[in-house]
C-alpha cells in the first residue's frame, strides 16, 4: 500500500483516532491540582484553551504556571483533576502518548546529534519514511530560517539559533498543541523582541495552538490571544491582553500586568466618592497645573510631585496625593525636554483622568 | 619572535619532569632487548630472544590469561554497578544519598593493604576459598569508583530535560535510553571502563591478599624479579604490561578530552 505524503493530510494526521466533537477545546483542565509534600504548587485550576489559540500563562516564579505546563506535557502527573487534549482524557498518560510537543527553557537539544538529526528525531521515532522525513526537516528548518544548518552541532550554535532548532524540532511533528516554557528567557532583549514577533508569525502560519509560559508581562501582552494570570497556584484572571490590562480583575493582576496604581480605603472614598479599591493606569492620567479645569466626565485629584524619572520617550512622575496614598503618572515627552520634566519635582500638580479609566477591582 | 625566558624555563621543567617519569621505563624496555642476562649498563647487544622465551614460558602465559580474565570481569562488574549507582545518586533523592556517594568513592582512598587485609579476613571467615572470583571481587572494589566518577560527572553536566524532550517527541523509556541517555554517557562509560581495566591489570597489593596460590601478571613479576636467571623474561613481561596499560589510558584520555576531563583517579 502506498503511504500518502503526510503533508497532504490534515495537520493532525499524526494521531490515529480523533473522532471527537469539533467543539472540544484543544486543552482543557478540570480542577487540576499538584501537590509536592506539603506544598501545593497548583491549587485547583480550570482552563479551556481553544484550537489555534496563542495562549499565555503569565505569573511570577513559583506561581504554578510551569508546573501546569509540565502536567499538560505529561512530565508531572496531577494530584487531582483531569487534563483533556482535544476532548480525550490524558491525565495519566505518558509524555510519548500525548499529541503535544514542548520547547524547553534550556532548549534540551541532544548534544550528540547535529541539527538535522535533532529536528528529525520525532519523525524517526514515529517511523516517518525517509523521503518524507527529509522534506519535513528541511521545511521546518526553513521556517525558523536555519536552512543549511543541518550538519552543525548544537554546541556550535548561538543561543538564538538553538532556540530556533528547538522550535523546529517540536513543530516538525505537527503537534495538536505546542507548549513553550519561557523559551526566550535566556536571550538578550533585542533578540527576544525579534523572536516574539517571529514566534507569533510562525504560530499564525502553522495554526497550531501555542501555550506559552512567561513571567514577562510585556511578552504576554505582545503575543497572546488570551492570557491567564497565575498567582500562588491559582488563576487570577483569564482574558485578552486588552481585558487583562485595562480591566484587571484583582489587585494582583493590576500590579503584575503593568503598574498597579491602587487607591484604597479613605483615599479611594475621597477621590471616587465610594469605598473600595480602584486602579488607574499611569498613562491614562494627565498631569496638569494646580487648579486646571476639569470636564464633567473627568475625575481630578491634587497632589505634589515627589519624584521624577526621565525615561527618554516618556517621563514617570510619582505624585503624593493630598488625600493620602500615591499615584504614578507617565507622560509622553511630546514637547517636554528632560530639563523641564526634572524641574517638576517638588511642585504641586493636579491629576486628571476620564471617569471610565478609574476601575474598581476586587482587592 | 623570541620566546620569553619564562616560557623557556617552563619548557625545560616540563622536559625534566617527563624525562624523570619515562627514562626508567625506557631502560626497562632496553633491557628487554639486551643480550646479556645480568641487566647492567651499558647493554651488550640487541636480541629478541627473550620475547620468544617469555612467549614459550607456561607460567607467563597462565598469568597473562588470568590477568586479562580478571580485568575483563572486574571491568564488567564495575560498568554495571558503577553506572547503576551513579544514576541512583544523581537522579533520585533518597535518605542517605550523600553517604552512599561517599562510601562508593572511599575505597579508592583507602590504602590497598587495608582493603586487602579486610577482604582476606572476610574470605577466610566465610570459607569460600581463594579463587579467580575473589581476585575479581577485590579489583571490583576500586574499579567501580572509576566508572561511578566518570558517569556521574557526565550526568551532572547533562540536562535532565533532554530525556524529557525525547519522550515528548514520542520515544518511550527504552527508546529514550537507547537513543539519548546511552549515547550521551557512552564515552564516559568507555573511558571509565578502560581506566578500570588498566587499574585492575597492574594491581598488586589487593591481589596478593585475595589470589591464594594463583598469579596474575604483576604477581608473577613480583615473584620472579628476585630470581636472577629469570630477569630478562621479567623485563619482557614488564614491557607487555606497559603496553597493555598505556593503550587503554591513552584511549580513555582521547575519548574524554572532547567532552570532559577524566574523573576518577
Amino acid at each position: 500500500m502506498a503511504i500518502p505524503p503526510l503533508s497532504d493530510l490534515p495537520a493532525d494526521a499524526g494521531s490515529l483516532d480523533r473522532a471527537t466533537p469539533a467543539a472540544a477545546s484543544a486543552v482543557r483542565l478540570e480542577g487540576v491540582r499538584k501537590r509536592y509534600g506539603d506544598v501545593e504548587a497548583v491549587a485547583g485550576i480550570d482552563l479551556d484553551v481553544a484550537d489555534g489559540e496563542f495562549f499565555s500563562m503569565l505569573g511570577p516564579s513559583g506561581s504554578g504556571k510551569t508546573t501546569t505546563l509540565r502536567m499538560i506535557a505529561g512530565f508531572e502527573l496531577p494530584t487531582a483533576g483531569r487534563i483533556l487534549l482535544n476532548g480525550e482524557d490524558v491525565s495519566n498518560k505518558a509524555p510519548f502518548e500525548r499529541d503535544v510537543n514542548t520547547v524547553f527553557q534550556d532548549y534540551a537539544l541532544f548534544p550528540h546529534m547535529n541539527v538535522g538529526e535533532n529536528v528529525a528525531y520525532g519523525l524517526v521515532i514515529r517511523k516517518v519514511p525517509g523521503e518524507e522525513r527529509r522534506r519535513r526537516v528541511a521545511d521546518a528548518l526553513r521556517m525558523v530560517r536555519l536552512d543549511g544548518f543541518d550538519q552543525r552541532r548544537p554546541s556550535h550554535l548561538s543561543g538564538g539559533q538553538r532556540q530556533r532548532v528547538a522550535l523546529a524540532r517540536a513543530l516538525v511533528n505537527r503537534p495538536r498543541v505546542l507548549l513553550l516554557d519561557e523559551p526566550l528567557g535566556a536571550l538578550d532583549l533585542k533578540l527576544r523582541e525579534e523572536m516574539q514577533i517571529e514566534l507569533k508569525a510562525i504560530q499564525h502560519a502553522v495554526g497550531i495552538t501555542f501555550i506559552y509560559v512567561t513571567h514577562d508581562q510585556e511578552e504576554a501582552l505582545t503575543m497572546s490571544d488570551r492570557i491567564a494570570v497565575f498567582n500562588q497556584g491559582l488563576i487570577e484572571q483569564v482574558g485578552s491582553p486588552a481585558e487583562v490590562y485595562e480591566r484587571p480583575a484583582t489587585a494582583f493582576v493590576a500590579g503584575f500586568v503593568g503598574t498597579s496604581n491602587l487607591l484604597q480605603g479613605d483615599a479611594a472614598e475621597r477621590v471616587f466618592g465610594t469605598a473600595g479599591t480602584f486602579t488607574v493606569r499611569p498613562e491614562k492620567i494627565r498631569l496638569a497645573e494646580p487648579g486646571a479645569a476639569v470636564a464633567a466626565d473627568e475625575i481630578s485629584v491634587d497632589g505634589r510631585i515627589r519624584e521624577v524619572v526621565y525615561l527618554g520617550s516618556e517621563t514617570r512622575y510619582y505624585v503624593a496625593l493630598d488625600a493620602g496614598s500615591e499615584l504614578v503618572v507617565t507622560q509622553q515627552n511630546l514637547v517636554t525636554s528632560s530639563m523641564e520634566a526634572l524641574a517638576a519635582e517638588g511642585r504641586p500638580a493636579r491629576l486628571i483622568w476620564k471617569r471610565q479609566h478609574g476601575l474598581p477591582i476586587n482587592a | 619572535m623570541k620566546p620569553r625566558s619564562g616560557s623557556i624555563w617552563l619548557r625545560l621543567a616540563t622536559i625534566g619532569i617527563l624525562a624523570f617519569l619515562y627514562i626508567p621505563l625506557l631502560i626497562i624496555v632496553l633491557y628487554a632487548f639486551d643480550t646479556d642476562r645480568s641487566q647492567s649498563w651499558p647493554i651488550q647487544g640487541l636480541t629478541t630472544d627473550w620475547f620468544a622465551a617469555a612467549l614459550a614460558n607456561q607460567s607467563v602465559g597462565d598469568a597473562l590469561v588470568l590477568s586479562i580474565q580478571v580485568a575483563c570481569a572486574a571491568t564488567a562488574i564495575a560498568l554495571l554497578l558503577g553506572t547503576l549507582a551513579s544514576f541512583a545518586v544523581q537522579r533520585y533523592s533518597f535518605f542517605g544519598r550523600g553517604t552512599v556517594s561517599f562510601l562508593l568513592v572511599l575505597p579508592i582512598a583507602l590504602p590497598g593493604i587495608v582493603t586487602g587485609m579486610a577482604l582476606n579476613a572476610t574470605i577466610n571467615a566465610t570459607g569460600i576459598g581463594f579463587t579467580t572470583f575473589t581476585i575479581i571481587l577485590g579489583h571490583a572494589t576500586f574499579c567501580i569508583v572509576v566508572v561511578f566518577n566518570n558517569v556521574i560527572a557526565r550526568l551532572r553536566r547533562t540536562s535532565r530535560s533532554i530525556e524529557e524532550a525525547s519522550m515528548d517527541l514520542g520515544a518511550d523509556t527504552l527508546q529514550t535510553f537507547r537513543y539519548v541517555t546511552f549515547p550521551v554517557i557512552r564515552t564516559a562509560l568507555i573511558a571509565g571502563g578502560l581506566l578500570a581495566f588498566a587499574l585492575s591489570f597492574d594491581e598488586v597489593i589487593v591481589t596478593t591478599f585475595t589470589a591464594g596460590t594463583q598469579e596474575t601478571l604483576p604477581l608473577w613479576i613480583f615473584d620472579h624479579i628476585r630470581r636472577a636467571n629469570q630477569l630478562p623474561i621479567v623485563n619482557v613481561v614488564a614491557v607487555f604490561l606497559i603496553l597493555l596499560s598505556t593503550i587503554p589510558v591513552y584511549l580513555a584520555q582521547r575519548l574524554s578530552s572532547d567532552t570532559s576531563g577524566l574523573a576518577g583517579r
